[in-house]
């Protein structure tokens, strides 16, 4: 049933009040053949007893996994304030900070968090945040086409999300902007130097950078960032949070650090949730921000030079340039952003650096038992984060069913990605993985492996 | 105090992360980082009293009424966020097999053919995560549809002049020129301007309805006939969906596509900003371009379709399928309403504004349509006020957030001027709406008895008015540890 306060006799007075005879004729200016009061597939209401029992069995009819399942989102221990706090009423059902006075709570938190973004990626500047990482990316090579002017091109390695690279093709195809994929070294799972000087001779507005790339392997991102550098292309970097507290960051990329940093920033207290609500991080040199898409919140004062918070650079955005705006975004992931800011403090750097060094350990580790088992073996020979891909000597879709069976996620099936990738897995074993969590997948795989 | 002053170094929470540093580390030397990232050292009972403190700086539905137009304020039911938050939905990786995500997939089923069933579409597509979003996807299938048929001389979308600032964005940002046709003095779309407009540039037009002038477009089917004979197709941006729930289908008013805001219409939480939702649904003849994913239900089973069995889709917006955990509420949202809810909505978010409309009038508030029904929205505009007393509707909206109301919103459709457009939604009650009125009431004394007190305003809020001004020109956007 909705949720409609009204009693009979209230209906009865503001009938009165404006003079009509029944809500029937409120509705006197629409025409009576678009009137429709036919639904046939919406169901009758359910009471609250009722609507939770059908979630309950769905939810168990789904059920918990051990999963080594990776591939841009990634299980990590969420400490229980993150989501108590963020689920305040005060915070889950507040509008868009444009009323700053009214707004001050969450105006001061979004600045803490463009504060902390800033700083891990090693950018100058932060925005309030974009939908999820692979539109942030599709937006970041938007902005390298406008600060660029003369090229229209994007370069993109094919160790770039392959979802990410389809997301960025949907979104700037519609502005004839092209991008063209760089392949990788199948020894190494890495962008080379050989790879890239093939498109020597020609422009490209920017080049995009993973770090970890899609394999979980490291890139040589100084060596890529000054490429794109030598050749007046803007770097853009497209990297995994959890592994910047270990990992050198975007701002430091090569002689001149990357000019833009974007990515997924659900590893940051979201919950995997079927894959969203997550959002999106974007931060850039302070030459850019006027490029920059999306809410930015500034630190002023208000008339009696109190600090205080509001919405800033406004004139870039569609509800004041309407056509001329950067973007058609009128939206961040506030209360995602709400959850990684209040996750981020309770982690500290120290936090947020164990999280990603007992990731990439025990990655390391589960790595190291699975090789041993006859018929496994990595598939790149380069350093990697909390990621791994390894080739299996026996069809890899079987080997998952039979992990499954026991009650594990086995990883991604890389093939479904790179038809050439035949047999290969994707494995990930962040902080949440016991000793015994690794041992387990090592005895169901071997025993998958030799049944 | 920002966070970051709170901040004491070594200062840790012990139970929330790795006990200890691992020994085993393999990052080279040359990508490993060396400076400590500027993140907070505080404890657990820190972050959350300062959390909670900036929580309380907040307007919120949970604590104050709304009446914002176009964003369809209505009450967020507990039930939905408690029951999308079960341990099982929020710990499944997107990436998990389908068959361990049943449970899952039947609520976007069931969401998918709610929600065509409501707006009389063919087909639905869940992915988009805003409004924008699906407006961008929207228009990006309208060019793939008129590709597809060789017909590339169309350059042009249409959008009247009352439209929401995306649509024009959006229109650019996929690659459209945008023309821009007036509105008459009833509010409705001036139909000789529509005719003028439309040709063989024409891909298509934009349209809002009711629009946010909060009046129905009468002639939409009119306007239909004359866009389709011209080769184009309609766009229906559904953000004022609320105010025809249950009364008309888009889909029977000639749209081709339409995107839905769930956040709006379907009661999942603003959250300050987002996650939004906003599903895109379509006729029959943009049916093969549909963002992917899409669940089907074959043989019992529910899957999600791919590229591979749907070569023709303009591809995907997402890593994965789009906001899930918004989508999922909004599902709790529309079985808790069934059928007969849904039909109450538009009713009762109707009354609510007619009602507001007619009580702000006989206080003597200028009403912008005064001729027309509001929709669930309507416009006081306070140009007369303005002239006669300095006070904008700016001013008269930050007098409100003193008076424990949230603004409606304000300059905005831009061509009714001082407007304040409000929207009461349906889940406010008759003495909510009368407690505002008295606040008008008391705010229009006050213009004429000490209207430089209004123009200060606000006055009992956490700040004074604050300095955007400042904000802009003396950028301040990360804190500096060095002051």
């Amino acid at each position: 049933m909705p949720f409609i306060p009204h009693t009979e006799e209230d209906v009865a007075e503001m009938l009165a009040s404006i003079g009509a005879a029944s809500i029937d004729e409120l509705f006197d200016e629409i025409p009576t053949e678009l009137k429709n009061g036919q639904l046939t597939q919406v169901p009758v209401g359910m009471s609250e007893m009722e609507i939770s029992r059908l979630m309950y069995e769905r939810a168990q009819q789904d059920g918990f996994y051990l999963s080594f399942i990776g591939a841009g989102a990634y299980e990590h221990h969420i400490p229980a304030a993150v989501w108590q706090i963020t689920t305040r009423g005060e915070f889950y059902s507040s509008y868009t900070p444009y009323q700053a006075e009214a707004s001050q709570g969450t105006l001061q938190l979004l600045y803490e968090y463009q504060t902390m973004m800033a700083s891990l990626t090693g950018m100058d500047v932060s925005n309030a945040s974009l939908y999820d990482g692979a539109s942030a990316l599709a937006e970041a090579a938007l902005m390298a086409v406008r600060q660029h002017k003369s090229s229209r091109r994007i370069l993109i390695p094919q160790t770039v999300h392959p979802v990410y690279r389809r997301v960025v093709r949907t979104i700037v195809r519609n502005q004839a902007i092209e991008v063209v994929e760089v392949p990788y070294d199948p020894a190494t799972g890495q962008v080379t130097i050989d790879q890239l000087d093939q498109f020597a001779q020609e422009e490209f507005a920017a080049l995009i950078i993973p770090q970890p790339n899609f394999f979980g392997v490291l890139e040589q991102v100084d060596m890529l960032a000054d490429w794109a550098h030598d050749k007046q292309s803007l770097a853009i970097a497209v990297v995994n949070p959890t592994a910047l507290a270990m990992l050198k960051p975007p701002g430091e990329w090569g002689r001149q650090g990357a000019d833009i940093a974007v990515g997924e920033g659900q590893p940051l207290g979201i919950p995997l949730s079927s894959g969203g609500p997550y959002f999106g991080f974007m931060a850039c040199k302070q030459e850019l921000v006027r490029q920059m898409p999306g809410r930015i919140i500034g630190r002023t004062t208000d008339l009696e030079g109190k600090e205080g918070f509001a919405l800033t650079l406004q004139a870039r955005e569609q509800h004041i340039r309407r056509s001329k705006a950067t973007s058609n975004i009128c939206t961040n992931q506030g209360l995602m952003v709400t959850a990684a800011t209040i996750y981020m403090s309770l982690l500290g750097p120290e936090g947020l650096y164990r999280v990603a060094a007992q990731s990439h350990a025990n990655t390391l580790a589960l790595v190291e038992r699975l090789e041993k088992l006859p018929g496994v073996k990595k598939a790149f020979h380069s350093p990697f984060f909390h990621e791994a891909v390894l080739q299996l000597s026996v069809p890899a879709d079987q080997v998952l069913d039979k992990l499954r069976a026991q009650g594990v996620l086995g990883g991604v099936l890389l093939e479904n990605y790179y038809p050439d990738l035949k047999n290969m897995l994707l494995i990930c074993a962040t902080e949440t993985k016991t000793a015994e969590d690794l041992d387990k997948y090592t005895e169901v795989l071997q025993q998958a492996l030799t049944a | 105090m920002l966070i970051f002053e709170h901040s004491r170094k070594n200062r840790r929470n012990y139970s929330q992360a790795p006990a200890a540093r691992p020994a085993r580390n393999n990052i080279p030397d040359n990508l490993k980082r060396r400076s400590i990232p500027l993140l907070p050292e505080v404890s657990e009972m820190d972050t959350v009293r300062h959390y909670t403190r900036l929580s309380q700086k907040n307007f919120s539905i949970d604590t104050e009424f709304y009446p914002l137009g176009s964003c369809t304020m209505k009450y967020n039911p507990r039930a939905c966020n408690a029951l999308a938050m079960l341990p099982q939905f929020l710990s499944r990786h997107p990436l998990a097999p389908e068959d361990t995500g049943q449970g899952f997939l039947a609520c976007m089923y069931e969401l998918q053919e709610i929600l065509k069933d409501v707006t009389g579409m063919a087909a639905v597509s869940l992915t988009s995560m805003a409004g924008a979003q699906g407006e961008l996807i929207g228009i990006t299938m309208i060019r793939a549809y008129h590709e597809a048929r060789g017909d590339t001389g169309r350059t042009e979308v249409i959008i009247p002049d009352a439209a929401h600032g995306t649509n024009p964005a959006t229109a650019v940002m996929s690659g459209y020129k945008v023309i821009e046709i007036p509105t008459n003095r009833d509010g409705d779309v001036d139909m000789d301007a529509l005719k003028a407009a439309v040709g063989p540039r024409t891909a298509g037009l934009m349209l809002t309805n009711p629009s946010t002038l909060g009046v129905f477009e009468k002639k939409v089917a009119e306007m239909s006939r004359i866009v389709h004979e011209a080769g184009g197709l309609l766009y229906y941006d559904g953000a004022n969906l609320n105010a025809v729930l249950g009364k008309v289908k888009p889909g029977d008013m000639g749209f081709d596509v339409i995107h839905m805001n769930l956040h709006k219409t379907f009661s999942t939480p603003h959250g300050g900003g987002g996650p939004g939702a906003a599903p895109v649904g379509v006729a029959d003849c943009l049916l093969p371009y549909l963002p992917i994913p899409i669940v089907a239900h074959e043989q019992g089973v529910y899957r999600w379709l791919t590229e591979k069995d749907r070569p023709q889709s303009i591809g995907r917006l997402s890593a994965h399928m789009g906001n899930a955990g918004v989508l999922l509420r909004a599902y709790i949202y529309v079985r808790l309403l069934g059928a007969e809810g849904m039909f109450r909505i538009a009713e009762y978010a109707t009354l609510n504004a007619n009602y507001l409309m007619a009580e702000l009038r006989k206080l003597g508030f200028e009403i912008a349509y005064p001729d027309r029904r509001a929709s669930h929205e309507f416009i006081v505009t306070m140009k007369e006020i303005k002239d006669r007393t300095g006070v904008t509707a700016m001013h008269l909206a930050k007098r409100l957030l003193d008076k424990g109301f949230h603004a409606p919103t304000v300059y905005f459709p831009l061509l009714v001027p001082e407007c304040l457009l409000i929207e009461p939604a349906e889940t406010e009650s008759k003495e909510t709406l009368d407690r505002f009125v008295v606040a008008m009431k008391e705010i229009l004394d006050e213009i004429d008895t000490q209207p430089e007190m209004v123009k200060a305003a606000p006055h009992n809020m956490p700040l004074r008015k604050i300095d955007d001004v400042k904000a802009a020109r003396e950028l301040d956007l990360v804190w500096n540890p060095a002051g």
